[in-house]
């Protein structure tokens, strides 16, 4: 039986980058906080420090930093006729596990999603009719804009101290930014960064070729920084251990770099590691949450009251605690009936390494940041017509290369042999000018009725419990969008002066066994119907009012871009609603 | 890396299997945490006797890594450069047991992308990979693998690897495609884990090692940087044994 605790004001489960925000704003209202995260404590002094972090076989290879399958895991089948198998060893993505959660491995890329992308539904049908989209295709509009959360993008970008060039000032297009995007309040806090040699000679080609390239906005610092919470960031050495790998250098933004000295500070936080959340409690009437129950590392289990309840454990695991803890009523595809695990979505990355003469072109491609790159972002959204392509959606791309760790970055040509004296040479011969963007091509991913999360049947966790299901594949308009873009990517990477090209497409059916970036989406979605939305546009529970759900579960689909500033603007939308609307009068802050 | 993984693993995950009281979920608040000597660095793999393979299995294990990456005038050969010893103990590691994968039955067969689907680790697959390597060649020429001429060693994996030499018992194809990556690995970890011997694998690229910071560099286009690696444990100089 779970032991009590004393009950507190609220209570935090997972403390990455959203629990570490929803931490802060809340106990800036004077609230009790407590916070739960699976994994151990993490920051550079300890755990990755200059010396031997720069370890690309432990942390990238043997995913160090990374949750381990046995602790949990998920079963993945590509349709409802397959027998899913459970994923016994991390491939298409990573979960993140620790204090910090991703935040302390990402790259720190910092997208802000178009106007359109919030409206997708509306202004996809206005545009091209409803007839131009796939029959199962489930995508929605979000219930909240860009225009409304725009304070809140401004504030989490200035928090970690964003450096960019603004493409849009108050609706002014500004030279050198992304002039696509919507209109933002205020420039970067801090100017763009400085690029390598292909990255720079990439936002040239791509210019000759008529596009406007622009420097990848980056949460690693192109100089210091004092965020507004007093928290000083160092600039980025360029060191190319940064996606994987947590920062040494205090120039990485994550909660450990802006957040956690802060918060820490405060009498009413609480912070307790290597405690797993295995339910949220509810009431009898199954409409109010009472609290958590987590095992501590020594196998025991507590129970932890709490009047507010937020779920910040990352999007796979928002959606797996709500169908363990029965809250809301799962997705069924074959009756469409049902929400937890409905709309769930990934990212469509692909992507062409270039080969150049090695006697004219030195990359020296170890240089490099988790975001540094130039881009382009003509082809992303509904930036251009659809009409004449035959399929919807798009994604930005770019060289954004992020250093090149000698494990995974010693290419050779294609038709080069695979070992031997030919191999050998031609890694000598083309590491030092060889183009590897790794996620060069990055385009939206749409929902669709038969992609899902639910319970496996067969499979269970070390508590017993069933693992979740992944149901997915890729479909014609994704597979479609990603030859476009490929294509479009290629002609820019040929036009820098590659005398080879490998092109790698995304094709189906979609592989568990191979990266492609860990933004996974949906299954807790935000709407303005409880019956096709898990949360309302505050991240609010429909079925439970005292529990908010964070992370980019609450997706509706995929837009092209990398999804965390839109996860910590929500974030800070939300606690802006708790605070401002919820606390005064708590209950449903919308009507259903 | 057995110490090393063995402590993350305890501080990280299996929170039901293990009780030592030092990886005890810890409250945290008032202060950020400072433990001395929390932090984890990884053990020097020692040289000397193989720690997985068996003397037949290593003579195998040098055998491959010289074909796979052939010695040359420059750079060392896959033997010298000790990728055979990178991989005897990634083997002997937790790497070869599959520690921290999900093991739990049903183990079924499934598609290719639903990934590995099988109780056997990497060590496991080795020990009966080499094992079926050395008993097809036995057959066909009356010798081991290692004791094969350089020819007849070429024509052994160029068969393997197109699926034109089958191995009893074993998916041969994609058993060599596993050594390659594995002996390739050996050549651009860093030293510490027993390959990559002189930085000899950094050092034919031009990789500068575990170096974190290129501030002056990033601006300076097209020119070659000029410092030899370094590893965890400093220069090639000061750590060749
Ligand atoms: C390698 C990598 C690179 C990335 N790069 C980028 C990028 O460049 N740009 C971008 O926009 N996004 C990137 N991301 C995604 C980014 O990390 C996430 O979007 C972001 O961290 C999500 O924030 P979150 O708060 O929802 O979850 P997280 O930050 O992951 O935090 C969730 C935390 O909850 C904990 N937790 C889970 N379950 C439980 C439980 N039951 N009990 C207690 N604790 C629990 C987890 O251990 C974790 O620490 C990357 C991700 C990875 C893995
Ligand atoms: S590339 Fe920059 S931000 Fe990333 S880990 Fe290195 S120093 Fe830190």
């Amino acid at each position: 039986m779970a032991r009590k605790l004393p009950k507190k004001d609220v209570v935090i489960v997972g403390f990455g980058w959203t629990g570490a925000i929803m931490a802060n704003e809340l106990t800036d209202e004077g609230l009790d906080v407590i916070a739960f995260e699976r994994g151990p404590w993490r920051d550079a002094p300890t755990e990755f420090p200059p010396g031997y972090m720069q370890d690309e076989l432990r942390y990238r290879v043997r995913h160090e930093l990374f949750l381990r399958p046995d602790q949990l895991t998920f079963t993945f089948r590509n349709n409802m006729r397959q027998t899913a198998l459970p994923i016994r060893s991390w491939g298409a993505f990573m979960p993140p596990n620790g204090v910090g959660g991703g935040g302390v491995h990402w790259n720190g890329e910092m997208w802000r999603f178009l106007p359109s992308d919030f409206v997708l539904k509306t202004h996809l049908t206005e545009r091209y009719g409803a007839a131009f989209l796939p029959a199962d295709m489930t995508i929605q509009d979000w219930g909240v804009t860009y225009d409304e959360l725009e304070p809140h993008y401004d504030r989490f970008e200035y928090l970690c101290g964003t450096s960019g060039t603004a493409g849009n000032l108050r609706g002014k297009i500004q030279e050198g930014g992304n002039p696509f995007e919507g209109p933002r309040s205020r420039p970067y806090p801090t100017p763009a960064q400085p690029q390598p040699f292909s990255h720079t000679l990439f936002g040239k080609a791509a210019r000759e070729l008529g596009y406007k390239p622009f420097p990848q906005p980056s949460g690693n610092l192109s100089q210091a920084y004092t965020n507004p919470l007093g928290l000083r960031l160092g600039p980025c050495t360029y060191c190319g251990f940064c996606e994987w790998f947590g920062c040494s250098n205090y120039s990485k933004a994550s909660p450990q770099t802006t957040i956690l000295p802060y918060l820490i500070r405060k009498p009413n936080f609480t912070l307790r590691d290597k405690s797993e959340v295995i339910r949220i409690n509810v009431d009898r009437s199954g409409q109010r949450a009472t609290g958590v129950t987590y095992v501590d590392s020594s196998g025991e289990q507590w129970e932890q009251q709490a009047d507010l309840v937020i779920l910040s454990a990352y999007a796979l695991f928002n959606v797996q605690l709500l169908l363990h803890s029965q809250i809301g009523q799962p997705y069924d595809p074959v009756t469409n009936t049902g929400v937890v695990g409905r709309n769930y979505t990934h990212q469509t990355i692909s992507s062409v390494n270039g080969f150049f003469d090695s006697k004219k072109f030195n990359f020296n491609p170890f240089i490099g940041s988790g975001s540094i790159g130039m881009c382009v972002d003509e082809f992303n959204g509904d930036n251009f017509d659809h009409g004449p392509h035959g399929f919807v959606g798009g994604g930005y791309v770019g060289q954004v290369q992020t250093g090149a760790r000698p494990i995974e970055s010693t290419l050779v040509p294609p038709g080069t042999p695979k070992w031997g004296p030919e191999w050998k040479k031609a890694v000598r011969d083309n590491y030092l000018s060889t183009v590897k963007p790794g996620t060069g091509v990055h385009g939206s991913f749409y929902s669709y009725r038969d992609v899902y999360l639910d319970l496996d049947t067969t499979y269970k966790d070390r508590f017993g419990r069933p693992l979740m299901r992944i149901t997915m594949d890729l479909k014609d308009n994704e597979i479609k969008q990603n030859k476009f873009l490929t294509d479009k990517f290629a002609e820019i990477i040929k036009a820098m002066g590659a005398e080879k090209l490998a092109v790698q497409y995304r094709t189906a059916p979609y592989d568990i066994t191979t990266y492609q970036t860990t933004h996974l989406n949906g299954g807790a979605i935000m709407g303005t119907d409880p019956k096709t939305s898990v949360l309302n546009r505050y991240l609010q529970s429909w079925d439970v009012p005292n529990l908010f759900v964070m992370g980019a579960s609450a997706f509706p689909q995929n837009p092209g871009y990398n999804p965390t500033l839109t996860v910590g603007a929500l974030a800070y939308w939300s606690a802006s609603a708790i605070r401002n609307q919820y606390l005064r009068k708590p209950g449903r802050l919308v009507d259903a | 890396m057995i110490n090393l993984r063995r402590r993350e693993f305890l501080a990280g995950t299996a929170v039901l299997l293990f009780t030592a009281a030092t990886v005890r979920a810890a409250t945290i608040t008032g202060r950020l945490p400072w433990a001395p000597n929390a932090g984890n660095p990884p053990p020097q793999v020692r040289l000397g006797p193989w720690e997985f393979f068996s003397g037949d299995e290593g003579r195998a294990m040098d055998a491959l890594a010289d074909c796979i990456i052939p010695p040359d005038a420059e750079t060392l050969g896959g033997k010298d450069a000790g990728c055979a010893v990178f991989v005897d103990r990634q083997l002997a590691g937790p790497y070869g047991q599959q520690e921290g994968l999900y093991l739990r039955p049903p183990f079924q067969a499934g598609a290719k992308n639903q990934g590995h689907q099988s109780e056997k680790g990497p060590a496991q697959s080795y020990r009966e990979g080499l094992a079926a390597l050395d008993r097809a060649c036995r057959e066909r020429y009356g010798k081991s693998f290692a004791e094969l001429s350089g020819e007849d060693k070429i024509a052994v994996l160029t068969a393997l690897e197109k699926g034109n030499l089958k191995l009893e018992g074993v998916d041969g194809a994609s058993f060599f495609a596993q050594v390659v990556k594995d002996v390739q690995m050996g050549l651009f970890a860093d030293p510490i884990y027993g390959g990559n011997r002189d930085m000899s694998g950094w050092k034919m690229i031009g990789y500068p090692g575990a170096r974190y910071n290129y501030l002056d560099w990033v601006n300076r286009h097209n020119e070659r940087f000029p410092l030899p690696p370094v590893g965890m444990t400093g220069n090639a100089q000061w750590s060749r044994s």
